[in-house]
């Protein structure tokens, strides 16, 4: 008879956090926060100062060439670490899935992609399914929903791990969202290449998370985020947003996205 | 202004200022996407048919030479005539060539989007021959002088209620009562004679089965079978990539075709056609044609686009997409809408005029977790943007930005400077929260808020803590 086998978990690894362009530019505190539970979780955490961009906007606008520079430089910047992780499903869905296509053309830098890309993790499903952490003394008295951002679901697998995280913030509870897995709109350049259309997505979406009476909605990827917390407002709804990194840290208490810091 | 002189983006603000379609798209792709859920539900082994289908497919199209052979054997040993066409334009001259020579005044058309492809209704008007367009949604595109806006549902775009008044504008005895029954028979009393009096028939096939040679047509209103039996010659357009093996292959594709496309478990009819009546039939044509399209077909085969062959035109991927949702199908512009639709329509209509559909997408992969073959259609639409920008058609502000764009974020210093200043100039514009009235925002806060950035970015902060250590 087989054994259950004992998940191993890595002891203290060294661990650069990706912090992502828009997180960098935007919203500093989600990186903060991704430090932050990325360190109570046992993890020697660098944030290295080459980083840039993954060349996602590059590579969906069918730039493969420029994509294939910046997935190098990528590379080169994280592949000496023992883990990769970023607070975004969409930018890892690009160095994990899509590096391989862009380099398709230069098989030794597809299989360095392919092996930093098995070391690469969104932060939730880091935490879950690599350290198996779970955040201890955090209390938030509010409801929040929450938006399955789509490359995290389908490309990386990430829905129960964000789920199973902030069900441990004490006076948390969480309000279903109809249409939890579907687009919002936002779709990177999307957004503002067909912003028309965009807009009719988001605006679908910003009535679901109204109707779901939830006071707070959170996700995974500031892109999408920025996209619903901006119709939100504009259509002068009282529900905010927040990276669900920053309620796990403890930061669910300050600014939301969108609002006076 | 016509439609096809409008630009993608044009169509798209009209489809997305007309409440009345936007009601229609919603009930036709809401009831779809809720049976299709059920229906899943109900079929645990979906994800082991759709590997068997996706197999059954590719093993086809792999072998494509052999089995089209195999069934042109069979179809002429059955008795039918097997015709070879290579583009749109010679398969629709074909079917006008035979219809005139069989001396048709009406042909009767079962709903086929092979049909609508190769540009047949407009070569049957052309050629003055009466068209019947037999399947309701076909009959009601065919009232209103427009074109199918979805695959499955080719009147979609038409509320009941707009079909109620068109019954009542255009048949001879329309209904009384304002039930779906009571329009039904109005549409069946103004196509019985018809189907009666025809003198060809014409449908499509969902599937080709090479070890018979015979066609294999499904219907929910049995309009095919009324259709292709009275007339005296029967003429099936399909296209290459229909082909299965035999008759256990067509059935394992049918189990997911079925369920996809409308959530029942099979449709309520099921036909297959196998040559020309026979001597002791009771009936069937006396003349059977099959037109074998390629249109395209073998091109995608040698460019990389193989995956897109197995297709079996199911609706699912427009049924869950949002951006079909918002925009029903007529904006796509070609035969096929939604994300197959932004596949195909640059095969045949060329990329440079259909540059918009493969970009006119979020990518957020549901359609390739809908489908019944499990085409990677995010992965082919990006295929298309990656030749649009080879072959030079993007625009010329993109590429010069993203050409800054790489140039700054491969020089880590650099990057770390350019957005240090960003940020303080989005600042400027920053009150409560929000960037407000910024330069080069404005296709994002025409529609919603853009939140203010932090006052300095996080690699900067980063940088001073790890200083201040």
């Amino acid at each position: 008879m087989n054994e259950p086998r004992s998940v191993s978990r890595p002891v203290s690894p060294r661990v650069a956090l990706f912090a992502t362009c828009l997180v960098d530019a935007m919203r500093p505190s989600v990186g903060f926060a991704a430090l932050k539970l990325l360190r109570d979780a046992g993890c020697r955490v660098e944030v290295p100062q080459a980083q840039t961009c993954c060349g996602q906007p590059a590579f969906n606008s069918g730039d493969t060439a420029h994509a294939a520079t910046l997935a190098r430089h990528f590379i080169q910047t994280f592949e000496g670490y023992d883990y990769v992780v970023a607070p975004s499903g969409s930018c890892i869905g690009m160095t994990r899935v899509h590096y391989a296509e862009a380099l398709a053309d230069d098989p030794a830098w597809a299989e360095r992609a392919r092996r930093l890309g098995e070391r690469s993790f969104e932060l939730m499903s880091f935490l879950t399914d690599v350290m198996g952490y779970a955040p201890t003394d955090v209390r938030l008295d509010t409801s929040f929903t929450y938006h399955d951002s789509c490359s995290g679901l389908r490309e990386l697998g990430v829905h129960d791990q964000p789920r199973a995280l902030l069900g441990k913030v004490a006076g948390l509870t969480l309000k279903p969202l109809e249409g939890n897995d579907v687009c919002c709109g936002f779709g990177g350049t999307f957004c503002v290449k067909y912003a028309a259309i965009s807009n009719a997505v988001v605006g679908e979406k910003a009535e679901a998370i109204e109707r779901s009476g939830a006071r707070l909605l959170l996700g995974g990827d500031l892109g999408c985020l920025m996209n619903m917390a901006g119709k939100l407002k504009r259509k002068g709804s009282s529900v905010r947003a927040f990276h669900a990194a920053e309620v796990l840290a403890g930061m669910g208490g300050g600014a939301a996205i969108g609002e006076e810091g | 202004m016509e439609e096809a002189t409008l630009s993608f983006k044009a169509r798209a603000e009209r489809a997305l200022a007309d409440p009345t379609l936007k009601i229609a798209i919603d009930r036709t792709t809401g009831t779809a996407e809720r049976k299709r859920a059920v229906a899943m539900n109900q079929f645990p082994q979906f994800e082991a048919a759709r590997e068997r289908g996706k197999r059954i497919k590719d093993h086809v199209i792999a072998n494509l030479d052999h089995y089209l052979l195999e069934f042109e054997r069979n179809a002429i040993a059955s008795g039918a005539k097997v015709y070879w066409a290579a583009t749109a334009e010679e398969a629709s001259q074909i079917v006008v060539r035979l219809c005139k020579e069989a001396g048709a005044r009406r042909v009767t058309r079962v709903k086929s989007m092979l049909g609508e492809e190769i540009g047949l209704p407009h070569a049957l008007d052309e050629a003055g021959i009466e068209r019947v367009e037999t399947d309701l949604a076909e009959h009601i595109v065919q009232l209103g002088g427009d074109r199918p806006s979805h695959i499955v549902w080719p009147s979609m775009h038409r509320t009941r209620e707009q079909v109620s008044e068109m019954f009542k504008r255009l048949h001879r005895a329309p209904h009384q009562e304002e039930t779906i029954e009571a329009m039904v028979d109005s549409a069946r009393r103004e196509l019985r004679d018809k189907f009666l009096s025809a003198d060809v028939a014409i449908s499509g096939a969902n599937f080709l089965l090479a070890d018979t040679g015979a066609t294999c047509t499904v219907t929910n209103e049995g309009n095919a079978e009324l259709t292709t039996t009275p007339p005296r010659v029967h003429i099936v357009t399909a296209g290459i990539e229909k082909l299965v093996p035999s008759m256990g292959h067509a059935i394992a594709m049918l189990r997911l075709l079925v369920r996809s496309a409308t959530g029942a478990d099979v449709t309520q009819y099921t036909t297959f056609h196998c040559g020309p009546k026979q001597a002791g039939d009771r009936d069937g044509p006396e003349e059977f044609h099959i037109v074998l399209v390629d249109n395209g077909r073998s091109r995608m085969l040698r460019e990389g686009m193989q995956e897109m062959l197995r297709c079996i035109r199911c609706g699912a991927c427009m049924n869950h997409c949002v951006v079909f949702r918002q925009l029903g199908g007529h904006v796509y512009g070609g035969t096929y809408p939604g994300p197959m639709g932004a596949v195909l329509t640059p095969v045949f209509d060329g990329l440079e005029k259909s540059r918009d559909l493969p970009h006119a997408c979020t990518m957020n992969g549901k359609c390739q977790e809908v489908c019944p073959v499990a085409i990677p259609l995010p992965t082919l639409l990006r295929g298309w943007r990656d030749r649009s920008w080879r072959e030079g058609l993007e625009p010329t502000v993109v590429r010069f930005g993203l050409g800054i764009h790489t140039f700054v974020a491969s020089h880590p210093r650099l990057y770390r400077l350019g957005t240090a200043i960003a940020v303080r100039v989005m600042r400027l514009f920053s009150r409560g929260g929000l960037v407000k009235g910024m330069p080069g925002l404005g296709a994002w806060t025409a529609y919603r808020e853009f939140p203010a950035p932090a006052k300095r970015t996080f690699m900067e902060m980063v940088k001073d803590q790890e200083n201040a250590r």
